[in-house]
This record gives structure tokens, sequence and C-alpha cells, in this order.
């Protein structure tokens, strides 16, 4: 059904197009001159076919279920039944009405499963009937606007601009996006958990909460002690901070490196090559961790008489450190490329080596810019998912040994929701909680960032 | 003047260090690189190889259940129990066998042998009530022998091959009857629970789907953005917000876009769990930044003069643009788009969260089908404990890089060859 209407309105916007450049021919056959090329006139029609019939079709597609499930559910309402209870009757009478069912078919589900389907069939109906209503009527107050004087290139061009600007709009929308649906299920989370347990709670075992009924899913005294998120946020940190051990010696020594003394040459080989690091996809790495490195340290630990985890965080870390190392290299490249030539003469003139240079003149005058670089590639880090996910273990260990296995938020939501999910459970509610930590941890990191890079620019600029 | 001298020295001597210290960190990272892709690679390489055994096959008749004196129909040879024939054949390789050694030999072939004996005989069908040589696969174990990456040495009952079955395959290795040649179904075949007859085709169309969704989400939204953003936009508090949402959204974590294809996508507007139209519309979200910052770079590139001259003429500025600026700009756009996509290629834990990683041993024909992707085939077949399943896993890495890298070189091309320098 809803095809068909798509289709319908997209043939008659394309048919309202050719008559709308017919009448405009017509009238200049007339030798009178139009305002706009008659092209102009068949975008305008064809923009009021479409336009609005759009904007209804949406709309009403988007809000008819709801709708729908209000009325089907309102005979229910005087029951005093929970919201979970009402949703399944809802869904029981939507799969009953599909002829899909196969359980217990009572009465009022059954009056339930019919009001359902009259009601979609009904909503489907004058949903057809009034979509084509408006186009018929749009096309034809806009085809009767049409005559010799009428501005017709501004409209559309007025149009464009708006439909460009909604289209600008999008990146604000997957914001408010990103925060509805984060915030949403964090909100019914800590309406379970107490938000200072999760925040300072030593102890995350999502494993141990599961839902056994409704009744008993609101009981907090379940969820004590499981959903304390310390452990989870040091093994973030302590993994973040093994990669950026491997990370800033290596990326800031080859970036400064490529910056002053390399040919020009050498530097356009060795350049891309090294970027090539950032553009392996992570899950590659992943599985470069699991089944090389970490086997690799054991190995050698088990060697010295070291007991290392197959699954270490130090495999994990140093797996990563190698994935940013062009982040910090390339960026604290271009950040000492900008450091005026000036500031390097003034140095040389005073008979420093080149060395001497960087380090006490270079370095310190690009240092907040490095720092940016360095914000940066550390919220990629907090941010990176898959090699945690397959190299380091799964367990929250509150550790400080590289040796051991510990775990990340990104691991944690991904364990938590890999395979089917209840929104109901707090368990999947505790993985969208980790995420707008994640979200807010990093914002706040890369703003910091940006603004630092940004006024270090200005400065030199 | 000799403690100057030494002074000097220690200086040069520093400037040297850390010349070193510069040039190591490079040949560090290039080290990095060139032992991973060495690992992969080594690694991978087998398993394009697919190891088959011949073994005389005998059609008898009384195996399938069909009258010896008449010649069958193709339909009954389509109806008719391969299982049987199968393990006629089988105890036929060793005279002695007992029960368990016939078990231990039907072992030695993938469980797709039924189907094999079916269509040979449906494809010959003159070879009915004849025995003759069949090429069957091998199963993943023996594959894995046959290619020398599984470790005889091993005590038995550590190895999932038993000594049995290395003799009989041994016996028949040295009569040439095991062979290995290209392996088409790691390209052809659907994911499965047997490493020997595991193939990327449905996470390939996966991936292509969620991909080619993406692009048709993104780069519209994403062009007229950025012409709005580069072109028409006010210098206001609004757009101030807008550019500064796009530097944010480019940098927050994939995991976080998965959520919230979860938490909106699934949740609230009910679209099909684990499709590529999902994951699509997912990916299309992170991506909107990436293919936005390049679209306005390239449009901030094409020089005033030419908007300048264009509205000189007396056209309107929504002509400048549309008929001047964005035609100019469009290679630098289409270039950042691929490279935009070819990082959406790459990625696994939002496509996770939207539940991409079930288990899929069909090839999907829409972008509503279940499907799996690349990155996520990787993850899955990494988990899996199974040996054959590792050159499995590199293999597929392998096909993956050379889509990024190829991805890569045709945003590189387009815009060499179609961008128009300035100057």
């Amino acid at each position: 059904m809803n095809s068909i209407i798509f289709l319908t309105i997209v043939l008659l916007a394309l048919s309202s197009y050719f008559f709308g450049r017919k009448k405009a021919l017509a009238i200049r056959s007339t030798n009178t001159r139009l305002t706009a090329l008659p092209r102009f006139y068949g975008y305008y029609l064809a923009i009021w076919c479409a336009a609005p019939a759009f904007i209804i079709f949406a709309l009403w597609s988007i809000f008819e279920p709801t709708v729908v499930k209000y009325i089907v559910l309102q005979s229910f309402s005087d029951q005093g039944l929970l919201e979970g209870e009402l949703n399944l009757i809802f869904e029981k009478a939507k799969s009953l009405s599909r002829g899909q069912f196969s359980g217990e078919i009572t009465t009022a589900l059954q009056v339930a499963a019919d009001k359902y389907a009259s009601l979609r069939s009904t909503a489907s109906a004058s949903k057809a009937v009034i979509v084509l209503c408006l186009v018929i009527s749009s096309i034809a107050y806009a085809y009767n606007k049409l005559s010799k004087n009428s501005r017709t290139r501004e409209p559309v061009e007025i149009f464009l601009q708006w439909l460009f600007f909604f289209a600008s709009l999008g990146a604000i929308l997957t914001t408010v996006g990103i925060v509805f649906s984060l915030l949403f299920q964090t909100i019914e989370f800590f309406k379970i958990i107490p938000f200072f347990d999760y925040l300072f709670g030593m102890h995350w075992y999502p494993a141990k909460a599961f839902v056994r009924d409704s009744s008993e899913a609101l009981d907090p005294s379940m969820y004590s002690d499981t959903f304390g998120a310390v452990p989870v946020f040091a093994g973030t940190f302590f993994i973040a901070f093994i990669a950026m051990c491997v990370a800033i010696p290596i990326g800031l020594l080859s970036g400064i490196y490529l910056a002053e003394y390399a040919s020009n040459k050498f530097r356009q080989f060795a350049k891309p090559i090294i970027e090539i690091l950032a553009g392996i996809p992570t899950v590659v790495y992943g599985f470069f961790a699991a089944l090389t490195v970490g086997p690799f340290l054991k190995d050698i630990g088990n060697a010295v008489g070291l007991d290392v985890s197959a699954e270490s965080a130090l495999a994990a870390g140093a797996v990563m450190g190698v994935m940013i190392i062009p982040f910090v290299s390339s960026l604290s490249d271009d950040v000492i490329n900008s450091v005026p030539q000036s500031l390097r003469d003034g140095s040389y003139a005073m008979g420093a080596t080149k060395s001497e240079t960087i380090k006490r003149v270079i370095f310190p005058a690009a240092l907040p810019g490095i720092v940016g670089a360095i914000l940066l590639a550390v919220s990629r880090a907090i941010g990176e998912t898959m090699i945690v996910v397959m190299a380091s273990g799964l367990a929250a260990n509150l550790t400080l040994n590289p040796l051991e296995s510990t775990s990340t938020i990104t691991a944690q939501i991904v364990v938590i929701l890999i395979g089917d999910q209840q929104f109901e459970d707090p368990k999947t509610q505790a993985a969208f909680a980790l995420g707008l930590t994640l979200f807010v941890v990093t914002l706040i990191l890369n703003v910091i960032a940006l603004s630092v890079v940004k006024k270090y620019r200005e400065k030199y600029d | 003047m000799i403690n100057r001298e030494e002074f000097l020295n220690k200086r040069y001597k520093s400037e040297k260090r850390f010349q070193f210290y510069g040039k190591s960190a490079i040949v560090l990272a290039l080290l990095f690189l060139a032992i991973f892709l060495f690992k992969i690679f080594s690694t991978g390489y087998t398993a394009f190889q697919k190891t088959w055994i011949t073994i005389p096959i005998n059609y008898d008749p009384e195996f399938m259940y069909l009258d010896a004196d008449q010649k069958p129909s193709i339909q009954d040879l389509e109806d008719s129990e391969y299982f049987d024939v199968g393990i006629e054949s089988f105890a036929a390789l060793d005279q002695n066998a007992n029960e368990d050694q016939i078990t231990d030999i039907k072992r030695m072939f993938a469980f797709i042998f039924e189907e094999e004996i079916k269509y040979h005989i449906l494809s010959n069908p003159d070879d009915f009530g004849k025995i003759v040589e069949v090429k069957l696969t091998a199963s993943d174990d023996l594959d894995q022998v046959f290619k020398g990456n599984y470790p005889r040495e091993l005590p038995e009952e550590r190895r999932r091959v038993t000594d049995y079955q290395l003799k009989i395959f041994d016996k028949l290795s040295a009569e040439g009857k095991v062979e290995s040649n290209f392996n088409f179904s790691f390209f052809t075949n659907a994911d499965s629970r047997e490493a020997e007859l595991a193939g990327i085709a449905s996470s390939f169309m996966g991936s292509l789907f969620s991909i080619l969704v993406c692009l048709a989400v993104s780069f519209p939204v994403a062009l007229l953005a950025a012409i709005y953003l580069e072109e028409f936009a006010p210098k206001n508090r609004l757009t101030d917000f807008i550019e500064v949402n796009i530097n944010n959204l480019a940098a927050v974590p994939s995991i976080v876009f998965g959520l919230l294809g979860l938490g909106v996508l699934l949740a609230v507007f009910g679209l099909p769990r684990s499709t590529p139209l999902v994951g699509g519309i997912t990916l299309s979200l992170m991506t909107l930044p990436t293919i936005i910052i390049a679209a306005r770079a390239s449009l901030k590139a094409v020089p005033p003069s030419i908007r300048e001259a264009a509205l000189a003429m007396g056209a309107s500025r929504m002509q400048t643009t549309l008929h001047h600026t964005v035609p100019l700009s469009l290679p630098g756009t289409l270039s950042g788009t691929i490279i935009g996509l070819a990082q959406a290629l790459g990625e696994t834990a939002p496509l996770i969260l939207i539940g991409m990683v079930a288990f899929v041993n069909t090839i999907p024909g829409s972008p509503m089908d279940p499907a799996a992707s690349l990155p996520v085939q990787i993850y899955i077949w990494a988990e899996s404990a199974e040996r054959g399943f590792v050159e499995k896993v590199s293999a597929c890495i392998m096909v993956l890089l050379i889509f990024l890298v190829l991805m890569n070189l045709v945003a590189q091309m387009v815009r060499h060859k179609f961008e128009k320098k300035w100057n």
C-alpha cells in the first residue's frame, strides 16, 4: 500500500512537471515574455505536487502505529495492567490479526485483533484518500496560479534552499537521536540502580542480573553490587594508558622526524604507508591481537616465569597503540609544520643544533597542539571496541597488572548487547548507561582537544 | 679549550642520538605493518586452496533403493537416497574396517558427501550401477593436515584426526587420490558451521547492501548539507552550532552509533533486526560527518572568481551554485565519499549491536534479509574454535583489505584525474 501511494506521488510529480512546462510554452507561444525559463514552471508544479503530499504521508506513517495502538488498548486501560503486559496484549492481537498467532485465543484478544485489523484497513484507506486529495488539490491550486507574470524561479530556489537547510539539520538530528536514545534508557536504568552505586560501585557482574518476571524486576536489592562501574572505567583507562605508552613515543618521534629531518621524497613515501595503519579495520587488529600477540606474550611470560593471561590487557593495549600511531604522528607532524620558520632561524642563529632547536624551541611552541593531538588519540583509544572485545577479557577485573585480563566500557556494551535484548531488562539499560558515559567522556575530550588545537592555530596564523 | 670540544662532541652525539630515535620510530611503525601483513597473508593464502579426495563410489541400485533391471529416470535419481551409497563405498576403502572405523572414514569427508554423490550421478546418469571415481570434499581437519597446518606430532587423543584416518588418508594420498585446487566455494558459499564449506558470499552481499544503503542515505544528505553550510548559511549561532556538531560527531566512537541504531531504528521505528537496511542507515549516520567535511573542503577550494563570474552574468545564487560551484567540487566530494564508505565497510561494532552477527547460511537477496558483513564475518569466525576457521579468517581479511585498497585507489584516481587545479 505504502509503495503504491509513494509511486503514485512520484508519477504525478513527474507528469505535473510536464504540465507546468507545457503551460509555460503555451504562454510563450502567444508572444508573451515569461518571467522564468519554462522548466521552472515545471519544477514549481512538481514541487507543489510532491512536497505537501510527502510531508503528510511521512507524518501519517510515523504516527499511525501509535494511534492505532492507543485505540486498540483503550478497552484494556481500565484493568490496571502494567505497560509491559499491555504491550504483550497488543503484540498478540497484532499477530492474531495476521493469522500467525499460536497461543490461547480469548474473546477479549479476538475483539482486540478484529479492532486492530479494521483500524489498520481504515487507516491505510483513509491515508491513500487524503494524500491523493491533497496532491490533486495542490496541483490544481498551483496550476491555476501559473500565469505569464507568476514568479516560479524564486519559489523553486527558496524551496531548494530550505531543502539544503533541512539536510544540514541531519547532523543535529543524529546528535539528538544519540542523546535521546542513550538518555531514555539510562534514566530507566537509574530508576532501579542508584546513580552513585553505578559510579562508585566496585563490582560489575551484569550476568547476575536477569529478570524472572515483571514483579521481581523492580526489586533493587537483587541488583546491589552488580552494576558498579569502577572496574570497567579503570580497565578502560588502563588499556588506553597502555596504548598511549606505545603510541605517544613512536608517533611523536616519527612525527618530529618526518617534519624536521626527513627529505621530501622520504616523507612522501613514509607518511602514506604509516597512515595505512589507521585504515586497517579494527576487527583485523583484534584478530591479530587475539591470535598472535596474546599467545606470543604468554609464551614470553612463561619463558621468564611470569603468569601471563592469554587475554592480557597488555596485548590489547599494545595493538591498540600501534593502531593509534598514525593519529599521533600525522597530527603532530601538522602541528610542528605550522610552527613559524622564524623561531627555527632564531635558534639556529644562536648556534643551536637541530635537535636542541626541536627540544627547546619547537616542541615547547608546539606543545598545545601536541596535547590536543594526544587528547584526540586518547578519545579514540577509549572508544575503540573490536580490539578489546576480541583480545582482552570479558570479565571486568579491577587490576593494575597489565599481564592480567581486564575489560572496558566498549567491550561490556558488546558483551551485554550481543544476541537478543529486552529493553525492560536492567542489563540492557546498563549498556546504554555505559554508552552515555562513553559518549560524554569522549565528547569532553574532543571539545577540549578541538578548542586547544584551534587556539593554537590562531596563535601562529 | 678541551672542555669546550668535549662539550661540542657531547652535543653532536646527542644530535645523532635524537635522529636515531626518530628513524627507529618510523622503522618500528613500518615494521609493525610489515609483520602484520606478513602474518595475515602467510596464514590466509592456504584458504584459497581446497582439498579433494577421489574415491571409487559404488552406484549399486541396491543401496539407492532402485530397481536394478530398469534404467531409472532423472526424477528417480533425484528422489533416491545416497547415504548408503556413500557408506558402502567408504567401507570398501578398507575391507577389514569395523563399524567405528567406517564412521571414522565417513568423518574424513565433508558432510555434504551425499549431495556430491548425487550431483555426480545426476550429471552422469550412465554411471548407474557402476563403480566410478568421484571427487569428494575432504573434511576441514584433513584439509588442514594436507596443507601442513595441523601438527601430526600431537598425541592422538589431543588431535581431532585419528591415527586410523591418517593411515587411510596417507594411503589415498600415496595413490595420488588427494588433490587440492582453487577454492571456488569460498567465494560462492554462505557461512557454515563446517569450516570446509564456509564461504564469504553471504557476508559479502551483506556488506554490499549495507554500503549501498549507506551511500544512498548519506551522500545526498551530506552533499546538500555541505552546499547549505558553504554557500548559503548566514553567519549566525545556528550555523556555528551545526558546524561544531558535525566536527564532534566525526569523533564519536562508532559503538555509540550502534546504540543509536538499536535504541532508535530498531526499538522506536521497528525496522527489521539483523538486516543490511538498518546496518546501512546506522553506518550512514557515521559517515555523514566525514562526507560533509570532505564536500565542504572541496567547495571551499573552488575559487571565488568562478562564483563572481557567474553572478556577473546574471545567474542567481542557486544557479551559480548548482551549475558551476557544485560540479567543479564534485571530484573532491566523490573521493571523500569513497573514503567514508571504505571506513564504513571496515566497521564492525555498530553492526554487532544491531544484530548483524546472526548466523546466516543463506545468501541475502535484498537489504531486508538478515545478513552479516565481511568484518562481522571475521569476528564470527575468529571467535569459533575450529582450526579450519583460522585460515578462513585470514583469507576473509585479505579480501576485505583488497577491497579497502581498491576503494582508496579509486578515491585517489577520481581526485587526481578529475580535479581541476587552480592557480
